[in-house]
């Protein structure tokens, strides 16, 4: 009874509990990447206790990896070290930790998961209760299984209407953005519901959840239904919706009309139809990360780079963002598509996203990217600009060297 | 007397401590990349006993912990805001870094200006006036007074957050 997160936490903690109630519940699993889990090991070091359980601990190898630096490969060290005094063998080092988390089977719909990133929100679109915390209270979790959390208020996206040919997930999640600024669920869940989100396949829907962050929300979740067990490789286990829920607001949407979105420097919620942009020059266009970095949207840039060539003004990197996307990519004759086209296609893993390695955006720099951060110095210099879009606007924008709309492509 | 560095709205952790900097769990490593890029005089001007005064957001995006241990290493005795992002929050407070939510403060001081913040009532005198933050949960006010989120549970297990909520 209730919305999707206050059912979710009645069924962990065994009592119905309700939005303001704080409780203490048992994780399902806990994540840290290659730089938010030093420090994790060090606060969990700092308990002076065992492991909670090393089956349900995953380390990921995903924001500097293959490592570009000393220092960057001394944290490498200290994981493995850590991983190897502790008995984890979930140590993986194949593409971006959240699509990672998915793929590996950490993830089930109705659980509860923390980790130190922000982005962990993603697992909502599963219908599981998923949150990014800092190093501190994921080294507390590694040790005692445990976390606290208030029980949030919810948000209700209610969403309607047909996506129209180049409009996405990620256009929804920018337009509601653009409505209710960067903070317009702080502190809140993000139930995402009606008949748009119940006709999107999960990939989509892993978009929706893993923006839910960059407007503030604790977690952002879909409802289960048989796709999502699909999608799991699972036997159904039924739907998992909300019932006679109170809701703090209810957004409705129709997204009938709505044009492919762009999200224009400095800040997110600087979200303009893709119109008023067009023909803004880019240096870099960069297609991967958490937020679209799975295969469905590697078909989508496939099917429109096939027998083309990106513009030679731009830089156009393409990273696949699991081995297993990679391969996807591979058998379906993507990579060769990419790399004939002119793209330079890198290892699964986050890529440019934040700028630490390869693709790092020089002064008065102007990139267009599918992933979903555009602060200043997010991708290197402060001085850069980032303009963040859906992989068709990408893809197109790619080919023409300036920002495009997918749709005037044949 | 503490000194004002005043931030705007939507400070991320990117502008506190940018992606290419953090590689490192050295607080005093940290300590010198601390805003680098959004304000690079920050280190060198910076003492202890400074106060942070900034806008809606801060500490928005990534949830690296490296951001508020940067602060916290810098010497900053507390950060005041508007409003703060949830992650940041929520690793200060583990961190020991005393956070306040302040809506009036900010449009009331400046850079520069002197202030006294008095940690345990979450006020602070500045330009003459009084400002009374927002009081913190119960659980946050638990772990402050413990010092840190490692040392309530080294010492006292989840019951002790069990027991104030």
């Amino acid at each position: 009874m209730g919305t999707l997160v206050e059912e979710i936490l009645s069924r962990r903690v065994g009592r119905p509990v309700h939005a303001g109630d704080t409780v203490v519940a048992e994780v399902d699993a806990v994540m840290a990447h290659d730089v938010t889990g030093p420090l994790a090991i060090d606060a969990f070091r700092s308990l002076e206790m065992p492991i909670w359980n090393a089956s349900r601990t995953v380390f990921s190898f995903d924001h500097v990896f293959p490592s570009n630096s000393v220092a960057a490969s001394e944290l490498h060290r200290r994981i493995r070290e850590f991983a190897a005094e502790f008995g984890i063998r979930n140590l993986f080092a194949e593409g971006i930790c959240h699509l990672v988390m998915v793929e590996r089977g950490f993830i089930r719909p109705g659980g509860v998961v923390v980790g130190a990133d922000s982005h962990s929100t993603t697992y909502g679109a599963l219908g599981c209760f998923a949150t990014g915390m800092g190093s501190t209270d994921i080294g507390v979790t590694m040790a005692t299984g445990r976390s606290w959390f208030r029980v949030p208020e919810t948000l209700r996206i209610e969403v309607t209407g047909k996506l129209a040919r180049g409009v996405q997930a990620k256009d929804l999640a920018l337009s509601v953005i653009h409505q209710l600024g960067a903070e317009g669920a702080n502190y809140l869940a993000v139930e995402w519901g009606g008949p748009t989100v119940s006709a999107m396949g999960l990939s989509e829907r892993l978009t929706l959840s893993n923006l839910s962050v960059d407007f503030g929300a604790k977690c952002g979740l879909c409802e289960v239904d048989a796709k999502t067990w699909e999608y799991l490789h699972l036997p159904d286990g039924g739907d998992l919706r909300p019932s006679q829920a109170s809701y703090a607001e209810v957004l409705r949407v129709d997204v009938s009309d709505l044009e492919p979105q762009v999200s224009a420097p400095p800040a997110i919620e600087n979200v303009r139809p893709l119109s008023e942009l067009a023909g803004t020059r880019l240096d870099e266009v960069f297609i991967g990360s958490c937020a679209n970095g799975r295969i469905e949207d590697m078909a989508i840039v496939a099917g429109m780079l096939e027998g083309r060539q990106v513009s030679p003004t731009t830089r156009t990197i393409i990273i696949p963002g699991t081995r297993t996307a990679y391969v996807q990519a591979l058998e379906r004759g993507y990579i060769d598509t990419f790399v004939r086209a002119g793209a330079v296609v890198m290892a699964a893993g986050c890529g440019p996203c934040l700028g630490r390695q390869h693709g790092t955006l020089g002064p008065g720099e102007r990139a267009l990217s599918t992933s979903m951060r555009n602060y200043p110095g997010r991708m290197g210099s402060p001085d850069a600009e980032i303009y963040l879009a859906n992989p068709a606007v990408a893809a197109a924008s790619a080919l023409a060297g300036v920002i495009a709309d997918p749709r005037e492509e044949n | 007397m503490a000194r004002v560095f005043r931030f705007g709205d939507g400070i991320s952790t990117d502008a506190i401590m940018p992606g290419r900097y953090n590689l490192t769990t050295d607080p005093d490593a940290l300590a010198k990349a601390c805003f680098i890029e959004n304000r690079p005089d920050f280190h060198e001007t910076v003492r202890t006993g400074d106060v942070i005064v900034a806008g809606n957001n801060f500490g928005c995006g990534s949830s690296r912990e490296h951001a508020p241990l940067s602060i916290k290493a810098s010497g900053v005795s507390a950060v005041v805001a508007r409003s703060f992002a949830r992650i940041f929050y929520r690793n200060a407070v583990n961190l020991g870094l005393p956070v306040i939510r302040c809506a009036d403060l900010y449009d009331a001081v400046q850079d520069g200006d002197e202030v006294v913040v008095d940690i345990d009532q979450g006020t602070i005198v500045a330009n003459g006036r009084t400002f009374q933050g927002e009081a913190p949960s119960a659980v946050a006010r638990r772990i402050s007074e413990a010092g840190s989120l490692v040392e309530l549970i080294k010492n006292h297990g989840w019951a002790a957050i069990e027991e104030v909520v």
